[in-house]
């Protein structure tokens, strides 16, 4: 079952009431809400999201709610608390929804080690994954969400996901938040695209939320393989070039783009260092993202034969 | 509708989900899927995640439970290894900066219990390093710390001077590049305490470890301080630390072994003046861990009690306080009795005129709206 059976009336019951089960890739999340105006936006956005079975584990708890205190009379806000605790300062009300999302994201970045996050976008073409592990600001988001309008699939465009026990990207396929200027480059790349409202004025300047294709989510529990490590970089007028680069630079980069490659140890190590090994390693910058995505499948391509 | 009964039986769903699983661990395995769920919640929001994990790392069950709840469990315990080696690492590089020195350094709590191959350190989050130095010896120390790669954090002056003239430890010294924090303690309580505090007796009495420089708390210091910390700190949010009463229940199994621990423990705690916190301590660990007393000692403590009806309410508080509650449906009377015993711990630590003063200033950021200073890195231990 997904979120897009139930009627509206029932997302909005559910989240007023015990709870909107939804799964992300490997994590059930229980979403409670009583704001009206977020119902709405997640009976659309999360249309094809699963719900979790009745007896599943559900791994966290989330919820928007209005702050306490005399502030709550003056101004419209609405606070992010997981396990009823609220770890942000409250958002203004309009902002709900980001606030909803990024909290799901603290949630899976403060609380999973028992995988390896690095801190990178992954797409995957015929059981290969190829990562985007890159520090904010650097495109990641924009490219990602370019390459799975053009035939790749998402994993994840935030978190990569490896499991320990064999080194397989798990997908995570959420939302993808676009910032600023890259909403209008991926509206003008794909008219098709399904994009959420645009939020101004958050803590990131304006975010509008991109729904990857159903293909991605439908297919959430297929892992993938590591096989390239392309490092992007978006840069006005830049002409297109893709390098290969130096494995030890590459392991370099991967672990310090991570958000638990300290606390997994000796794990951590391993895990980078067969990752890097399996991987071809690139770095791509470009200003034209129809180019890179050319460029990127036909890298992909080559390395059929 | 949620009424007050089902709220209720909710919570003491959830309290005795967590004391069973630290007190029958083997019986962990016949949990249900939703039983775990409310379990993995209440556990990591009293810190007990990775001591449910390490007891049933130790019988071989974590197999036996729902893959969802063991992930979890699995993901406390690599953020318990990796703080054991960083605070392992941070007190080799205290001694490294400290080199020369002949200062003993007197290891408190968490790196006291890890250093010492303690029962407590099993399965618990260490957040940063507490030394217990001679008063003396502080500024040096700290000027020789900030020589070599710490630095003193920001903080406001109200709170610099609220450390320096009135508790019982100076701001803390952060790393440079580790981020670990050291907090120096020359007493175990504040200045101003109305217990007594007096350092001599507890430096006379530390035992020292395989590096000489290094010391713990002898084994009733080591409870006292453990009591004394669980009754006197704390934050109203929070409540009191249900973590640190499983502290002393395993120090005092731990130490019974020892011939005449118990009769140290009592004589001890009325040379110290602590015996209402070891008779509260005692009390609360037979009722919620089962934490085998001799019957002698209970006796020889019953005067340290406090009059009937003051009994009967911290019999109400105390647990309100230390249990978390049920996630979805904290109950306005656990606030407040956390409130109250917020207020009585500083009431214990501050006379009067300097409490009103210091909770009015509290209360005045609180109307403000300037919300408390928000340790990223603190932060992210709490979700283990």
């Amino acid at each position: 079952m997904i979120i897009g059976d139930l009627a509206r009336q029932d997302v909005a019951q559910r989240l007023a009431g015990d709870g909107l089960g939804i799964r992300f890739g490997p994590f059930n999340i229980r979403i409670r809400s009583e704001l009206a105006s977020f119902a709405a936006l997640a009976h659309q956005l999360y249309a094809p999201y699963p719900i979790p079975g009745e007896a599943s584990f559900n791994d966290f708890h989330v919820r928007l709610a209005r702050p306490r205190g005399l502030r709550r009379w003056w101004r419209q806000q609405v606070c992010f608390a997981v396990d009823g605790q609220s770890p942000f300062a409250p958002y203004t009300v309009e902002h709900a929804f980001p606030a909803l999302e990024w909290g799901i994201n603290w949630c899976v970045a403060t609380r999973s080690h028992h995988l390896l996050m690095l801190h990178s976008a992954v797409v995957e073409r015929q059981g290969k994954a190829m990562l985007f592990p890159a520090w904010p600001g650097h495109g990641k988001s924009t490219l990602c969400t370019a390459l799975i309008h053009s035939g790749w699939r998402l994993l994840s465009d935030e978190f990569g996901l490896v499991h320990p026990a064999d080194g397989s990207v798990l997908p995570i396929p959420r939302l993808i938040p676009l910032k600023n200027e890259s909403i209008d480059v991926i509206r003008r790349f794909r008219s098709d695209a399904v994009i959420g409202p645009a939020f101004y004025g958050t803590r990131k300047g304006t975010v509008a939320h991109v729904r990857p294709p159903l293909d991605s989510i439908r297919r959430a529990d297929e892992p993938a393989r590591p096989r390239w490590l392309v490092f992007p970089r978006w840069l006005a007028g830049a002409a297109l070039s893709l390098t290969r680069m130096p494995k030890s630079q590459a392991f370099l980069m991967v672990a310090t783009n991570s958000f638990n490659y300290e606390v997994l140890d000796a794990t951590a190590f391993s895990l980078v260092a067969d990752m890097v090994d399996a991987c071809n390693c690139y770095s791509l910058c470009y200003s034209n993202l129809d180019e890179a995505i050319r460029v990127l499948g036909e890298l992909a391509d080559a390395d059929q034969g | 509708m949620l009424t007050r009964a089902s709220v209720d039986s909710a919570t003491r769903r959830a309290q005795q989900l967590l004391l069973d699983a630290i007190n029958q661990p083997a019986d962990l395995i016949r949990l249900s899927v939703a039983d775990w769920e409310l379990l993995v919640r209440v556990g990591r929001r009293a810190r007990l995640l990775g001591r449910i994990e390490a007891d049933l790392a130790q019988r071989g069950l974590l197999h036996a439970i729902p893959t969802g709840a063991a992930q979890h469990l699995q993901a406390a315990r690599q953020v318990i290894t990796h703080r054991q080696t960083l605070i392992t690492w941070e007190v080799n590089r205290i001694l490294w900066a400290l080199a020369g020195s002949a200062t003993p350094l007197i290891l408190l709590k968490g790196s006291g219990y890890l250093l010492a191959r303690l029962p407590p350190a099993r399965g618990r989050v260490f957040a940063d390093v507490d030394l217990l130095v001679p008063e003396e010896k502080i500024g040096e120390i700290e000027e020789q710390l900030v020589g070599h790669g710490w630095f003193k954090t920001e903080i406001d002056p109200y709170d610099d001077r609220y450390y320096r003239v009135w508790m019982h430890e100076i701001p803390p010294l952060r790393h440079s590049e580790r981020g670990t924090e050291i907090d120096l303690h020359h007493r175990l309580l504040p200045r101003t305490s109305r217990l007594p505090s007096s350092p001599e007796p507890l430096l006379a009495a530390a035992q020292p470890l395989a590096d000489p420089r290094l010391h713990v708390l002898s084994p009733p210091d080591m409870v006292l301080h453990a009591l004394v910390h669980l009754f006197l700190e704390g934050d109203p949010d929070e409540g009191l630390r249900l973590r640190d009463l499983l502290d002393v229940h395993d120090l005092l199994c731990h130490f019974a072994q020892q011939t005449d621990f118990w009769a140290d423990l009592v004589a001890r705690a009325g040379a110290l003046g602590f015996r209402r916190p070891l008779f509260y301590g005692l009390r609360y660990a037979q009722r919620l861990f089962a934490t085998p007393v001799p019957t002698s000692v209970v006796q020889q403590l019953a005067p340290a009690a406090p009059p009937r009806p003051l009994l009967a309410l911290m019999d109400r508080l105390i647990p309100l306080a230390l249990l978390p509650e049920h996630p979805d449906r904290p109950r306005g009377r656990a606030t407040l009795a956390r409130w109250l015993i917020y207020i009585r711990a500083h009431w214990l630590r501050m006379p009067p005129g300097l409490l009103t003063r210091h909770l009015s200033h509290k209360a005045w950021l609180r109307l403000r709206g300037v919300r408390k200073r928000v340790d990223l890195a603190q932060l992210d231990l709490r979700q283990q």
